[in-house]
């Protein structure tokens, strides 16, 4: 049985775009504070922290979740992808990430990692998506700039991919 | 917001979970999936002194079929059970309701037992679990019982559970020959929390109808087919519901939910049933 005393700090370690990382974390620290805090990844953002706007959604196990629901302890041994995993390691934007730019499905950007995070899961799980199945996914994110047409149409884009 | 301070035990079995819920007692709180829990946590509307995460255990993280039931171990998620490709067949109604519990990304962690420990009177697992008259499989270190969903769920977010006891599984009753089922909710958007859903089963000349999200916890209600005064019985059953308003929707907006969406969805049950 592992037991984390709530007042101390414990020693977490996880795979992080496919390398190693470790840190220090409360019992009570959030995964999405651990990545932007003791990581410095801030790639993931933290919009609503109760589960509603989808900005902080990241891969756990190959499964889209809200970070902001999972403690940065419950991480640990497990492999975690973010958005500072989907471009190439010289920059290149992948595809989806391509698809957003031309389509403009992102403005402020503020939801955009966790969108890409989501389809992202979406085409690793179903690479022909339906409509609905698009609209299932984004639907679980908030974006209060683009109205979602341009998400869409990069989804629809990238699901429509040779 | 962020979670107040607690000790975190990540227990290897059961039983290590069963005796830190023994020693603590409500001061311990269970989490496995957290999609409520952890919001809770974040808003502060939870303190437990220990927090007990089950979401890794093997044991309790299988589903069989056992006997006439799809037993549901604890650390199931919802994402887990839709991705059966027996489901629709073998516990139809679940299929039906599940892609509306929360969002995709919510259902890869969330938990069937979770929710119905959670015990939201507009969520649809309770709902589903009334319906279909399962059970709950709670577990202590004095012993092991069963519920019924009635006996379980006790009203608003309360449920009969001790607080040394462990939900290990839930149970689905498994589709019965002939039986037909069907699901419908009107909510603000989908995944959002239903202002009213139904649930209907129809089999051997009844229609069952449950109705979640104006009382406290699911209501069920049961009919003969040949009933010619459905609509007087639904309306009946709308105001005994005795619903309020909110920031959702009117006390009467949801009787007419019950009025109008009713009888769609116990005709569409007694049209799958056979
Ligand atoms: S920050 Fe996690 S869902 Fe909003
Ligand atoms: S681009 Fe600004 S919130 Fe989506």
């Amino acid at each position: 049985m592992r037991e984390l005393n709530g007042a101390a700090r414990h020693r977490i370690g996880f795979t992080l775009n496919g390398r190693a990382v470790s840190g220090w974390a409360e019992p009570r620290l959030l995964l999405t504070d651990f990545l932007r805090q003791e990581l410095g990844e801030t790639g993931t953002h933290v919009g609503c922290e109760h589960g509603i706007c989808g900005a902080c959604t990241i891969r756990i196990d190959g499964r889209a979740v809200r970070g902001c629901l999972y403690l940065a302890v419950q991480a640990d041994g497990r492999e975690v992808q973010t958005v500072e995993g989907l471009a190439d390691p010289d920059g290149a934007l992948n595809a989806l990430q391509r698809a957003f730019r031309k389509h403009h499905a992102l403005q402020c950007g503020y939801c955009t990692p966790g969108l890409l995070m989501s389809l992202t899961d979406l085409f690793a799980r179903t690479p022909r998506p339906s409509e609905a199945q698009i609209l299932d996914v984004v639907g679980g994110h908030l974006c209060r700039c683009t109205g979602y047409a341009g998400i869409m149409a990069a989804a629809r884009e990238v699901a429509a991919e040779p | 917001m962020k979670p107040p301070r607690f000790d975190y035990v990540r227990p290897d079995t059961v039983e290590e979970a069963l005796a830190v819920l023994a020693d603590f007692g409500d001061e311990a709180q269970v989490i496995a999936g957290g999609q409520s829990l952890m919001a809770m946590l974040n808003l502060r509307l939870a303190g437990p002194r220990v927090l007990v995460d089950i979401s890794r255990l093997e044991a309790l993280s299988t589903c069989q079929e056992t006997g006439d039931c799809l037993e549901i171990g604890a650390a199931v998620t919802q994402a887990d059970l839709l991705d059966r490709a027996d489901l629709a067949e073998a516990v139809p109604l679940l299929a039906l309701a599940l892609p509306h519990v929360g969002h995709a990304q919510t259902r890869n962690r969330g938990t069937v037992c979770g929710s119905l420990a959670h015990g939201d009177p507009s969520s649809e697992l309770p709902l589903c679990l009334a319906a279909l008259e399962g059970q709950v499989v709670l577990r202590s270190t004095r012993g092991e019982r069963r519920l019924d969903a009635a006996q379980f769920q006790t009203g608003l977010l309360s449920t009969a559970r001790e607080a040394d006891e462990l939900i290990v599984a839930a149970r689905f009753p498994l589709r019965r020959a002939g039986a037909g089922h069907a699901f419908a909710e009107v909510a603000r958007r989908h995944g959002d929390f239903a202002i009213v859903g139904l649930a209907a089963v129809a089999h051997d000349g009844q229609v069952r109808l449950g109705v979640a999200g104006i009382a406290d916890r699911p209501e069920i209600r049961e009919w003969p087919f040949e009933r010619e005064d459905i609509d007087a019985v639904l309306n009946r059953l709308a105001w005994d519901l005795d619903a309020a308003d909110d920031l959702h929707a009117s006390a009467r907006y949801r009787r007419d939910i019950v009025r109008g969406l009713g009888p769609k969805v116990i005709a569409e049950a007694r049209s799958c049933a056979n």
